[in-house]
């Protein structure tokens, strides 16, 4: 077997095989509903009115995008620049952190939302600066030291939230004090239970567009993705890239947990994130590390995990089917779109 | 400070490392063989998780334990396949793939639990491997108890270790694999397929992870947990790191890790652990990992042609 580059891919091809690769992921959910026994047309009806079928399925799969998005354009922005954080996991605690440490009374109105944001993406950032200066000082693998990264920052947030920043009316559960009133993100629309994160996130998506497509920055980072030596060679501070990059990334992750704890929860618990960061790698590849590509990524993520929830209530097939789809799809579409680029030839 | 002495010279403290190693060596020596063959595969962390579920799974429905480790392995060699099948002939991200192996295998793990256990709130437990009795040796004093009541699937691992570091060093198949890792375009030039040896490796690596993750259901904990793998896979591979890619170096790495590991538990019990909240002794492993990879990030050997893609004629 060998791979041909193609000069110029056709159109067909470039919309074709991602198409065919999301009926690849259809046809597997629906293997999988036959397995857990559920008939699977009916199951894919569920997922789909789960998440959009009501006006309150639709609202809980737009708060449940508004982390992904977050976290989905930290893993954009750093795998452009082949920088490969997977510590969004991290990053996003360290910003719910700042949340409770700077809402639950030590700031005051109207400081206190700007501040606790700014501050919770200096936090999130310096969370990814320790493995990002191992990689330029060092040159230790940053996926490693992201990755383990994650489960120490999971440890401290059970210490806090066992200890200094344990609510004290909380009846010994491991949670902090809620916020107070003024450091709540207010709703979009009264009534409608959507908050000003997910406005926030929209936000973010343009404005990271912006850098990527209008900025020196942006050029450089996606110059040092293509070919770091290159990059290296044309005279680019290249490690310095690397380190703007990742207080972007960074920031942009501990944004995801901050407005979690500020817009939905209102408090800090270990729980605040089922795995955010690593979805956000699923959120970022499937939109081609686009930043408005992920916008949409993530709402049909947030959709699929909605979905399934109410889904496995109804039909019983378990609700980790999201899980396995949204795997399924990111193999099957990193597959189809370097078919786009090659053609297979046997021989 | 005595505490720490008393720790140091107790018998548990000994066989508890060597047991917490066990799963380690198997995964580190999985890791080492994908790549020596020149493919990091971050798989390795949900490998672990389905070989721990598809072995405990295989003895809860009836299997004896050989053949749940079997079943561990076969189902490692399954998510080695497509691994291999996508970083090799097509050559995709590595990383990308690597992850998306580990989600779905763990979500795979977790959704056949549900499914076959929809109901149960406290996990079922099976007959684990039973530590050896073996005449005379398991009765010498303080070695005996150490080294000779583990059970078999820990001298399974030490004798795996041996076994990879004899293949990968002694046999024209293990100069073959590791110079994939190297120089894959001397390879074809003797005739040999580059995308077989990396395959073979990678398959064969990742049956390996998924036995060590089957230890922790078929020897450690005799229950599949949610979450019990717990970056236990991430550590393997900063454990390769550590180990410079060679197989004695990677168990004395593991082994090191896991007394270590062991120190903590047991540290958490004396006046110190009073002291301080358990979360940071648990934060430990994950610290030392990274710790690890700092000091042998000058001297380190890596594999030369590691995460690149192999395409026949291209330079």
């Amino acid at each position: 077997m060998r791979l041909d580059p193609i000069a110029a891919p056709s159109l067909r091809r470039q919309i074709g095989l991602p198409a065919l690769a999301l009926l690849a992921t259809i046809a597997v959910a629906m293997m999988l509903a036959l397995i857990a026994g559920a008939n699977p047309l009916a199951t894919l009806g569920l997922i789909a009115k789960g998440a959009v079928g009501s006006k309150f399925a639709a609202l809980e799969t737009l708060n449940r995008a508004t982390p992904l998005i977050f976290t989905g354009l930290a893993v954009a922005v750093a795998f452009r620049a082949k920088l490969w954080n997977i510590g969004a996991e991290a990053q996003l605690y360290a910003g719910a952190i700042v949340a409770v440490l700077l809402g639950t009374g030590a700031l005051s109105a109207p400081m206190v939302l700007p501040v606790s944001a700014l501050v919770a993406m200096l936090a999130g950032a310096l969370v990814l600066l320790g493995p990002v200066m191992l990689k330029t000082r060092l040159g230790v693998d940053e996926v490693v030291t992201t990755l383990l990264l994650n489960f120490v920052m999971l440890l401290f947030v059970s210490y806090l939230l066992e200890g200094p920043m344990k609510d004290p009316a909380g009846m010994g559960w491991p949670k902090s004090a809620a916020l107070i009133k003024e450091a709540r993100l207010p709703r979009i629309v009264e009534g409608l239970r959507l908050h000003w994160g997910f406005a926030l996130a929209l936000i973010s998506a343009l404005l990271v567009w912006v850098i990527q497509t209008r900025t020196t920055l942006g050029f450089e980072m996606r110059a040092v993705g293509q070919n770091r030596e290159a990059a290296r060679f044309a005279g680019m501070p290249v490690n310095a890239v690397l380190v703007k990059t990742a207080l972007l990334s960074g920031g942009l992750a501990a944004l995801a947990g901050w407005s979690e704890v500020a817009g939905l929860k209102g408090h800090l618990s270990s729980d605040l994130s089922p795995g955010f960061g690593y979805t956000g790698i699923i959120v970022a590849m499937l939109a081609l590390l686009h930043p408005l590509g992920v916008v949409a990524t993530a709402l049909f993520v947030a959709a699929i995990f909605v979905g399934s929830d109410s889904m496995s209530r109804a039909a019983g097939v378990p609700t980790y089917i999201a899980d396995m789809l949204l795997a399924t799809a990111l193999l099957f579409m990193v597959l189809a779109l370097m078919l786009t680029r090659y053609r297979v030839v046997w021989k | 400070m005595s505490d720490l002495f008393d720790i140091l010279l107790s018998v548990s403290f000994w066989a508890a490392a060597i047991r917490i190693a066990s799963p380690l060596i198997f995964a580190t020596m999985g890791e080492l063989i994908c790549e020596r063959a020149g493919v990091l595969n971050l798989g390795i962390e949900g490998i672990m998780v389905i070989g721990a579920f598809a072995g405990w799974m295989a003895v809860y429905l009836g299997a004896p334990l050989w053949l749940g480790v079997t079943a561990a392995m076969a189902a490692g060699m399954l998510f080695g396949l497509l691994h291999a099948t996508l970083t090799v002939p097509f050559g995709l991200s590595q990383h990308v793939v690597g992850l998306g192996v580990t989600m779905l295998a763990t979500s795979t793990s977790y959704f056949a639990y549900r499914l076959a256990l929809p109901e149960v709130t406290s996990p079922p437990k099976i007959a684990p491997f039973a530590p050896m009795d073996l005449p005379i040796l398991s009765d010498i004093p303080f070695l005996g108890p150490v080294l000779f009541q583990q059970t078999a699937l820990t001298w399974a691992a030490l004798i795996c270790a041996g076994l990879v570091g004899f293949v990968l060093f002694r046999t024209p198949l293990g100069l073959a694999v590791r110079a994939a890792g190297e120089n894959p375009a001397a390879v074809e030039a003797q005739g040999l397929s580059v995308t077989g040896l990396r395959m073979g490796a990678v398959i064969v690596g990742s049956g390996l992870m998924a036995v060590g993750g089957s230890f922790l259901t078929l020897s450690a904990f005799s229950s599949f947990f949610f979450e019990m793998v717990n970056g236990r896979g991430w550590i393997c591979i900063a454990l390769v790191v550590f180990g410079a890619w060679r197989p004695g170096k990677a168990v004395l790495g593991a082994l090191l890790f896991a007394a270590f590991d062991a120190l903590q538990i047991r540290l958490q019990q004396t006046p110190l652990g009073a002291h301080l909240p358990y979360q940071v002794f648990l934060m430990a492993p994950y610290l030392l990992s990274i710790l690890a990879l700092i000091l042998m990030s000058r001297r380190a050997e890596v594999p030369a042609a590691l995460m690149v893609p192999y395409r026949k004629g291209e330079r």
